[in-house]
């Protein structure tokens, strides 16, 4: 979704800096999964601002639906179930998935179309359909598994964090559906703060490791969770620790100008071999015996 | 509700028990949570499942679906066994005190008076001893034997934490842990909500189990309180609505009351309904009755109702029993009903028993379904593969399909379960031939109309004499009907006190129901809603969100039934001297002159408190009823019974008394016990419920729904799975003694098998919305599985708890 | 260039076919395959009707290579089994480079720099095919890690591949005479002789 309102700070396969003189304020949704009950509005809002329909699925045995995000699904809930104690004591742990709009967004570090990923200054993470060649290393290079492939047009999709309606000041889709007020929108500062403030709450109500899940190996993200239990994100479907990658790394990092310098070295140093060394002919001493053998 | 869906933001407890606010009123929820966020509240949910609003709950426990009686008479006997009650609001504020009828008793489970072949009481022993001065006889001491209070004492010590977790299965532990925070609230400056929808209503002890929890909210003295109250969470955006206006077969709008077959003299049927009151300088306001019910008529008949007509009393129908939806279809199976207009209503989904009910629809001579969607019912002749067997060469039904306009393409108010009216504006226009409900309505009366005009007819007159004076006769607009209910002077009303002031002039809209009189100069179509559309205009399209008090009162928002009074009984919020219990949520108090705070008194406004008025202005006694008099079918006080489908041979309260077995008073139609299912066969709890993903069975015609819940399914815990070979995704067969469908197993670990009475309960879960009408999966419908029969007092049916058996498809 | 009569065939047609089916689509999957390795590179997805047009095509033509390269593969690895004279020649492959062959063995019909050659394009065609396939989503959805892994691989193997490709073509160019085997099948004995001694005489019998 092509967006002029918004600056861009990051591009893919782009070399060169962006325009960056203009400072914005940096957003932020924040998800609190101990106020969600998994109603789905978000995905039905997210469905219908976005104009995306998927499929009629079916039922796998749990509550999920659709059971995986998808090119026309860029939210789903995931639902967790969680003994704990007692019988009785249980948990239902109920997180709203979809993009994290890293700070560090391996989709666009991996991405090889120029300007099919962007990052705006405001921190989200955006595709440009038009310029997606569907070679599908966004996916490749997500440390949370969330771009998807179109089977129709063989782009890929994801949560814009409604780059459209934030761009003219209104909160994404989900953020304005959400009955109990779990997902929230705001300035990435405020919603820290408005974390701190949820955390101390459920503190009291006695979730001592209540935290924000905002992880620092993909420098944080614009999306960011309330949980009930910071010290265990993989017990609602979240990784403990995401990076990009390290064959990530290595395969969009430092090794790529090198192998292109190796390549272009090649080139140049047979090149110059050329012309220092000349070619490798056939002697004089050796076609004077062929001569002779023929004249024999 | 008594109270609002913005009160529930002022609960330090609330309590979800026989309802799923989160799943079934995600809207509402809002204030559950902001409760939670601004006041600390915690959060309890009682359910068969731990389902969505436990999934944000502070405390969870199970509990055996239909033993919610047995749970709350547990809880009432902690109260007052540990002395955890509001003792100045209990005696002063309920009928704690008073006398009951000395041959008043309780036997094994069955209350004096009962007639074993008619499945019903003679209540006349359901009563107080009165006075020779006409007076209930107290015990202001509470210590007489026969006073409610210790009746009431002795009645529920028998649930004792053990005997409530024998029958509920809720371990022992957990439900005295909530004992305990719900005792917590009976400090003065406390209050616990309680949230409840269908869980409660369905099951053939429904209006009991409601009636077990205010008792309990009257014990800790809840009641008028903000944050307080007994809050009915209504399953359709309008149903309070509908509920106002007549719902019930045997009700009048407003909670009138139709006379019954024996009621033939117009005196006798007002006097009847407007008591005297019980207690010295009570105001029982039902005494007004005959104000409301006579401008009702004149609403009605216009000029045709006059005071030498009794105004067409004798028009009114008299009725024999009650027609309430089980009853209709028993009829219309039996033959003895052979036409039928579904408005809005989907009966083949939403009624018990389908064979029975798709057996009874095809008896019929026409079917007219007004309905903007193609209803199961409106298609309950085509066959659908295995999702309705039919065959239509054996139907001769003719079936008339009126396609009506939907919510957002017409005007209109809606009622919400806070009791406000909020006017709604037309979004579009109808699409296509539909039309609204009430265009079609006033269509078919024109038409009848006409017909009786022209061909007689039996009893013809109340069709002609119909005060039908609408612009369009064939299109009242819903301004005009709004007014109507609102109700108007048809003569310049004067004051009583001085002649010469007119206090309303002829035809000007009444202020309120407070004007209205009983000799035919006043016309109300619905005394509980006179206020809403004044001559000052219409007060349900007011849009003001200003709240002074923070409460969230909101008294200039939309228009609250009656005369804008946000929270019932409110006058109890106050203490005798009319201070209020709780400052800091102040609803109303006495300031030395009147009555005023934040919401309109539910009182004399300007009665002192001193004259010791009680707050429960609509009883004759003036105080709530700990002891529900005759009013309750099956006892004033309840009692746990069975439900009529039981995993229990017996009533562990009663197990040597066949009788006390299940619901003593409930209704069972001729064929239909036969029809109930047993243990033996049939041996897992099944309870019905809705998802937050759907909507009834409207929204499987939509695809946004369907996409986030596509499939039918039915949920069952991880010990029965394994017992039966089922894991998460297998196609399963859910029968029970009437039919059966076909599901995937949704397998969890939120529902478990429970300890009860000595054997292990299955519980397992079967969600309503699918049908073979819609975009969604085609289903079956659920009620193919459900038990026909009701509460014995409203006859909701039993959806809630009935008997089944599971296998792997 | 005047061919001669007693000139000595290298090569078969099929086999030169064979090869410039390999070397044509090696050629247009480094040109597309760069576009995607580096930004530099990205214009050159134009040569094939835009950026997804060679994204969808490169590959197709990855199979069409690995195939290719299958046969030739099969024709040519029995001759291009090490021995100990390839080693002692690229012992000494140093003074080769520097211009002086005169102390080089007696090679074969290829000499150990060949083998080498053959050898590395063999095991980097296999990496490049299988990773190919881990990375190739319009087909295939494998595991996150092995599709990470698959990319790393493809992308390694493929700029080994492209600098061994460079070698390969710059030995044909800067060994005067060698082209025209690829060409027309045939070299001069003079250049047999003085490269490949060993299948010179076996050649020719002397």
């Amino acid at each position: 979704m092509a967006l002029q309102s918004l600056d861009i700070k990051q591009r893919s396969a782009t070399t060169t800096p962006s325009p960056s003189e203009r400072q914005t304020v940096e957003v932020a949704k924040l998800i609190d999964t101990t106020r969600c009950i998994g109603c789905k509005a978000c995905q039905v809002a997210c469905m219908e601002w976005n104009d995306i329909r998927d499929e009629i699925g079916s039922v796998d045995g749990t509550y999920n639906n659709p059971t995986d995000l998808t090119s026309a699904s860029w939210t789903v809930m995931r639902f967790y179930e969680k003994e704990n104690s007692s019988p009785f004591d249980l948990e239902w742990l109920i997180r709203k998935d979809g993009c994290m709009h890293c700070a560090d967004p391996g989709c666009l570090k991996a991405c090889p179309a120029p300007g099919a990923i962007v990052q705006y200054a405001n921190g989200i993470v955006d595709f440009h359909q038009e310029n997606c060649i569907g070679c599908g290393y966004c996916i490749t290079g997500c440390p949370f598994n969330v771009p998807r492939i179109s089977k129709k047009d063989s782009k890929a999709y994801k949560c814009t964090l409604c780059s459209d309606r934030v761009a003219v000041g209104m909160e994404p889709a989900c953020v304005k559906t959400c009955p109990t007020g779990a997902i929230m929108f705001g300035s990435k500062e405020q919603m820290t703060e408005q974390a701190e403030h949820r955390i101390g709450e459920l503190k009291g109500r006695g979730h001592g490791k209540a935290g924000l899940y905002d992880p620092a190996g993909v420098g944080g993200t614009h999306v960011m969770y309330v949980l009930k239990d910071a010290d265990d994100p993989t017990q609602i479907g979240l990784p403990a620790s995401p990076t990009i990658s390290a064959l990530v790394s290595v395969w969009k990092g430092f090794a790529k100008p090198l192998a292109t310098l190796a390549m272009a070295g090649v080139a140049l140093g047979s090149l110059f071999h050329y012309v220092t060394k000349g070619p490798n002919e056939v002697s004089k001493e050796i076609e004077d015996e062929i001569e002779k053998e023929d004249a024999q | 509700m008594t109270n609002h869906w913005v009160d529930i933001k002022n609960a330090d407890l609330v309590i979800i028990m026989g309802g799923n606010a989160a799943e079934a009123h995600v809207c509402g929820f809002k204030w559950v949570v902001e409760a939670k966020e601004k006041r600390g509240a915690k959060l309890v949910v009682v359910d068969p499942r731990f389902n969505r609003s436990a999934a944000v709950s502070d405390y969870y426990a199970p509990i055996r679906s239909g033993t919610d009686i047995a749970f709350l008479g547990g809880v009432i006997n902690f109260l007052v066994t540990n002395d955890k009650i509001h003792h100045d609001y209990v005696k002063n504020y309920t009928d704690s005190t008073f006398l009951v009828h000395e041959g008043f008793s309780f036997e094994d489970g069955i209350f004096s008076g009962y007639n074993a072949e008619k499945r019903s009481y003679d209540k006349s022993t359901w009563n107080y001893q009165l006075g020779a001065d006409g007076y209930v006889l107290t015990d202001p001491t509470m210590e007489s034997p026969n006073c409610v209070f210790q009746q009431m004492k002795k009645h529920y010590s028998r649930y004792t934490p053990d005997v409530v977790s024998n029958i509920t299965g809720t371990p022992k532990d957990r439900f005295l842990h909530i004992c305990e925070m719900i005792a917590a609230t009976a400090a003065a400056n406390k209050t616990m909500t309680i949230l409840y929808a269908l869980g409660w209503t369905q099951h053939s002890v429904g209006s009991q189990n409601i009636r077990t929890m205010a008792m309990i909210q009257l014990l800790l003295g809840n009641m008028g309180m903000a944050g307080g109250g007994i809050n009915a969470l209504r399953g359709h955006s309008n149903v309070q609505g509908i509920t106002d206006m007549c719902l019930l077969t045997t009700n009048l709008p407003g909670y009138m009351t139709l006379p019954n077959e024996k009621e033939q003299d117009f005196t006798a049927y007002l006097a009847k309904r407007s008591p005297k009151p019980l207690r010295p300088n009570q105001m029982s306001y039902w005494q007004n009755y005959p104000k409301f019910h006579v401008s009702l008529m004149k609403a009605w008949y216009g000029k045709a109702a006059t005071k030498e007509n009794n105004f067409c009393f004798d028009w009114l129908p008299k009725f024999d029993k009650g027609y309430d939806v089980l009853h209709m279809f028993e009829r219309m199976h039996n033959g003895q009903m052979n036409g039928f207009i579904a408005q809005g209503f989907n009966p083949l989904a939403a009624v018990p028993n389908t064979k029975k009910v798709a057996d009874a629809l095809a008896q019929l001579k026409f079917l007219v379904v007004i309905d903007p969607l193609a209803t199961d019912t409106s298609e309950f002749w085509r066959p659908a593969g295995e999702f309705n067997e039919v065959d239509p060469a054996k139907v001769q039904t003719t079936v008339f399909r009126l396609p009506a306009a939907c919510f957002a393409e017409e005007e209109g108010s809606y009622t919400n379960s806070g009791r406000v009216l909020q006017w709604h504006w037309k979004s579009a226009d109808p699409i296509g031939e539909s039309k609204s409900d009430g265009d079609i309505v006033a269509s078919l009366f024109v038409k009848l109309r006409e017909l009786y005009a022209k061909d007689g007819g039996a009893f013809p007159e109340p069709i002609l004499n119909l005060n039908w004076a609408y612009k369009h006769a064939d299109e009242p607009s819903p301004e005009e009907l709004a007014k109507e209910f609102n109700g108007k002077a048809l003569v310049d009303l004067v004051d009583p006190k001085d002649p010469t002031k007119v206090l309303v002039k002829a035809g000007e809209q009444v202020p309120s129901f407070a004007f209205l009189r009983d000799d035919g100069s006043t016309s109300c179509g619905n005394w509980l809603y006179s206020g809403s559309w004044t001559q000052a205009g219409n007060m349900m399209a007011r849009r003001d969100t200003s709240d002074p008090s923070g409460l969230g009162q909101t008294l200039n928002w939309g228009f609250a039934w009656p005369v804008n009074r946000r929270i019932l009984y409110n006058r109890a919020s106050a203490d005798l001297a009319g201070k209020p219990w709780d400052k800091s949520r102040t609803v109303i108090a006495w300031d030395g002159q009147k009555w005023g705070g934040n919401d309109v008194p539910d009182f004399k406004g300007n009665e002192p408190p001193e004259n010791g008025m009680g707050p429960f202005i609509m009883n004759p006694e003036g105080v709530a009823r700990l002891f529900a008099l005759g009013r309750m079918a099956e006892g004033p006080f309840s009692e746990h019974y069975e439900p009529f489908e039981s995993p229990l041979e017996v009533n562990p309260m009663h197990p040597n008394n066949p009788l006390a077995r299940t619901n003593p008073a409930a209704r069972v139609f001729k064929g239909d016990m036969e029809q109930f299912g047993t243990a033996k066969d049939f041996p897992y709890v099944a309870t019905t419920y809705r998802l937050a993903e759907h909507y009834h069975f409207w929204t499987k015609n939509v695809p946004l729904n369907a996409i986030v819940q596509p499939e039918q399914f039915v949920e069952i815990g991880e010990e029965l799975a394994k017992e039966k070979g089922i894991v998460a995704g297998d196609k399963v067969v859910v029968r029970s003694n009437r039919g059966k469908i076909k599901a995937v197993a949704v397998v969890t670990k939120r529902i478990r098998g429970l300890d009860v009475a000595g054997k292990k309960v299955h519980t397992i879960g079967i969600p309503l919305h699918w049908g073979f009408v819609g975009v969604a999966k085609p289903g079956y419908l659920t009620n193919k599985l459900t038990p026909y029969v009701g509460d014995a007092n409203v006859q909701t049916p039993e959806f809630k708890a009935f008997l089944v058996n599971i296998e792997k498809a | 260039m005047i061919r001669d009569p007693k000139d000595l065939k290298r090569y078969e047609p099929k086999e030169r076919a064979n090869h410039w089916v390999v070397g044509i689509s090696f050629i247009l999957l480094a040109l597309s395959g760069l576009a995607f390795f580096h930004p530099a590179f990205f214009p050159l997805t134009q040569l094939f009707g835009g950026p997804t047009w060679a994204r969808i095509i490169h590959p197709y033509l990855g199979v069409l290579m690995a195939v290719s390269f299958l046969a030739l593969y099969f024709r040519f690895a029995h001759l291009n089994k090490m021995t100990p004279a390839d080693k002692e020649w690229l012992g000494k492959v140093g003074q080769m480079v520097d211009g002086d062959d005169h102390n080089m063995p007696e090679q074969g019909k290829y000499n150990g720099g060949q083998k080498v050659m053959f050898w590395a394009m063999a095991i980097c065609m296999l990496l490049m095919a299988v990773s190919g396939l881990l990375i190739w989503r319009a087909w295939f959805g494998f595991d996150i890690t092995l599709v990470r892994l698959g990319a790393v691989v493809h992308a390694a193997a493929g700029a080994v591949m492209i600098g061994l490709i460079f070698v390969h073509v710059y030995a044909a160019i800067w060994v005067k005479g060698t082209i025209r085997a690829m060409w027309y099948g045939t070299v001069t004995r003079a250049w047999a002789k003085q490269h490949h001694r060993g299948w010179y005489r076996q050649m020719t019998g002397k």
